[in-house]
């Protein structure tokens, strides 16, 4: 059984569809990238399956139990973290406030500290920056703390928006040897990119959504393979109505 | 300086502060200028008109009843009135406040009388005291006293709990504070409770002055907590503080300067000052703090 089933899931945003009944499947220790382009719905769905936008028909099933329609709140206590899109730090807290507000879910003491003392092994500069204001962290760093304040709820399931969204190339190189590395350690990651490229060097499966909808699924050979990506991302003539030739 | 004057714009701005704080607490969580806030502070002096003339409670149990009479309001009110409308837009959250209002202005008006009734506080409140050639009402240090005391918990709440962090994190990032697992009904009822808490406390300040409490007390001090945090900024507990001592300073600094054929008038100046704040820093004294993210 897949650790997170998708089924025909429709969203709106007020009058605006944005989710034409999107299906997908994560099993345990994968790593499944969702690309398309901008307002291909990959965000609305990871707001879906979390509970921060109320689906308009479709169900989420995770670990079994259905979790459609549940408060964020209560997904993140059933295992499901998610990294926003843009990071959202809390800018007038401390590193050490966020991450401590990332355990609020599952929170003991000592394994608090032995989580701290991990997240400082993954990323030294949060300890550097233990006690400053997590607004005046760099963008790279911020993705960072947004990551490790996820991992602090030790989630079965880590879902990322964008996490190479307006870093330097070097920053980005970080953050996906980050994710190969949080893989190899067993996590489960559900990965919205739209760096296709960069995302299916490290990913096991991909679905791409195009117009709200599943326009294609497959390992990454598959994927590689059938979809000429180039045209579909950096300025194929299709690039807009996303009419990917198979 | 003057000590007398000193001491009064400090009891004042302590007062001020309190009722400043009460509101801008509830507005940075759910953006919402919660105007049944006087009445909470209403609801208080009943309360310790109440446990009074009908509990015979003495002093300081009729204290502790109003603060909790003001506690118990903010909460029902939230769960009966604002959480049923919170993903709903600003207009019917702030409608909404209104309408709590007005119903319980009504509820006190039937159940108790239209008339002012007065309130029993201890005789050590308006007795007099001299200190360094200054004669000034107990009551005047007093609160002083307890604004050190509560803006002491209330920063050590803020800073050093969960509940606090969870609460400065959600008047940033409300739905990123639930991504965190925050409830959202935990944080929104906190702080209408401890909203609740301060319009208590400063009741028992604001009811001694008059010792008298009747249906409308409340729209007074709804209306200098909403200037001061106004002038203070409406984004930042601290800059509801400051606001409120800034009111207490810019009143006293008019009362005795204003000649005594335009003292009537005070308020106007003090609407005046507040329409400057409005044009020249509407942002208020202190900047930043809370975004304007609202409730999802």
């Amino acid at each position: 059984m897949p650790m997170l089933t998708v089924e025909n899931l429709f969203a709106s945003y007020g009058a605006v569809r944005a989710l034409h009944g999107v299906s997908l499947e994560v099993n345990e220790g994968e790593l499944v990238a969702l690309l398309g382009v901008n307002g291909a719905g990959k965000s609305t769905t990871l707001k879906s399956i979390m509970g921060v936008l109320r689906p308009v028909k479709g169900t989420v099933t995770f670990l079994g139990q259905e979790i459609t329609n549940r408060k964020p709140e209560v997904i993140v206590k059933r295992g499901v973290s998610l990294v926003p899109e843009g990071r959202d730090i809390f800018g007038t807290l401390t590193v050490e406030e966020n991450l401590r507000l990332g355990a609020f879910s599952s929170y003991q003491r000592d394994r608090y500290k032995a989580d701290l003392k991990e997240m400082f092994e993954l990323f030294p500069i949060l300890e550097e920056r233990f006690t400053q204001a997590g607004g005046l962290l760099s963008g790279g760093e911020q993705q960072m703390l947004a990551i490790a304040r996820a991992l602090m709820a030790h989630p079965k399931l880590l879902m990322l928006d964008e996490p190479s969204l307006g870093l330097s190339p070097t920053m980005t190189d970080q953050i996906f040897t980050l994710i190969k590395g949080l893989r190899e350690r067993g996590s489960t990651i559900l990965l919205v990119e739209q760096n296709a490229e960069r995302a299916l060097e490290v990913v096991d499966r991909a679905y791409l959504l195009a117009n709200g909808a599943v326009e294609f699924a497959g390992t990454t050979e598959e994927l590689k393979r059938k979809v000429d990506i180039a045209n579909v991302y950096f300025g194929g003539e299709d690039a807009d109505s996303c009419e990917v030739s198979l | 300086m003057n000590l007398e004057f000193f001491i009064n714009t400090l009891s004042l701005g302590s007062l001020y502060a309190l009722l400043a704080l009460g509101l801008v607490l509830v507005y940075g969580i759910l953006k919402l200028v919660n105007f049944a806030y006087g009445e909470y502070i209403m609801i208080a002096g009943y309360g310790l008109y109440l446990s009074a003339t009908v509990l015979h409670a003495p002093w300081w149990a009729t204290m502790l009843l109003g603060v909790l009479a003001a506690v118990l309001t903010s909460y029902l009110t939230e769960l009966a009135a604002f959480r049923p409308v919170r993903s709903k837009s600003p207009m019917a959250l702030i409608v909404t406040s209104f309408a709590v209002s007005i119903f319980l202005q009504n509820v006190v008006l039937i159940m108790v009388s239209p008339r002012a009734r007065a309130v029993q506080l201890p005789a050590l409140f308006s007795q007099t005291i001299t200190i360094g050639g200054a004669t000034t009402p107990v009551r005047n240090l007093l609160v002083i006293g307890t604004t050190v005391i509560v803006l002491v918990l209330m920063s050590f709440l803020m800073k050093k709990t969960v509940l606090g962090m969870a609460m400065r994190a959600a008047a940033d990032k409300f739905t990123t504070t639930r991504l965190m697992g925050v409830p959202a009904n935990l944080v929104i009822s906190a702080a209408f409770i401890i909203s609740g808490f301060l319009a208590g406390i400063s009741s028992i300040f604001w009811i001694g002055r008059s010792a008298s409490v009747d249906p409308l007390t409340g729209s007074a001090p709804l209306l200098i907590a909403f200037i001061a945090t106004v002038m203070g900024g409406m984004h930042s507990p601290t800059g509801a503080v400051v606001g409120g001592f800034v009111y207490g300073l810019l009143f006293n600094v008019l009362s005795i300067t204003l000649p005594a054929s335009m003292i009537s008038y005070r308020d106007a100046f003090m609407f005046v000052i507040v329409v400057l704040f409005l044009l020249f820093r509407p942002e208020g004294i202190i900047r930043g703090g809370y975004t304007e993210e609202r409730v999802g």
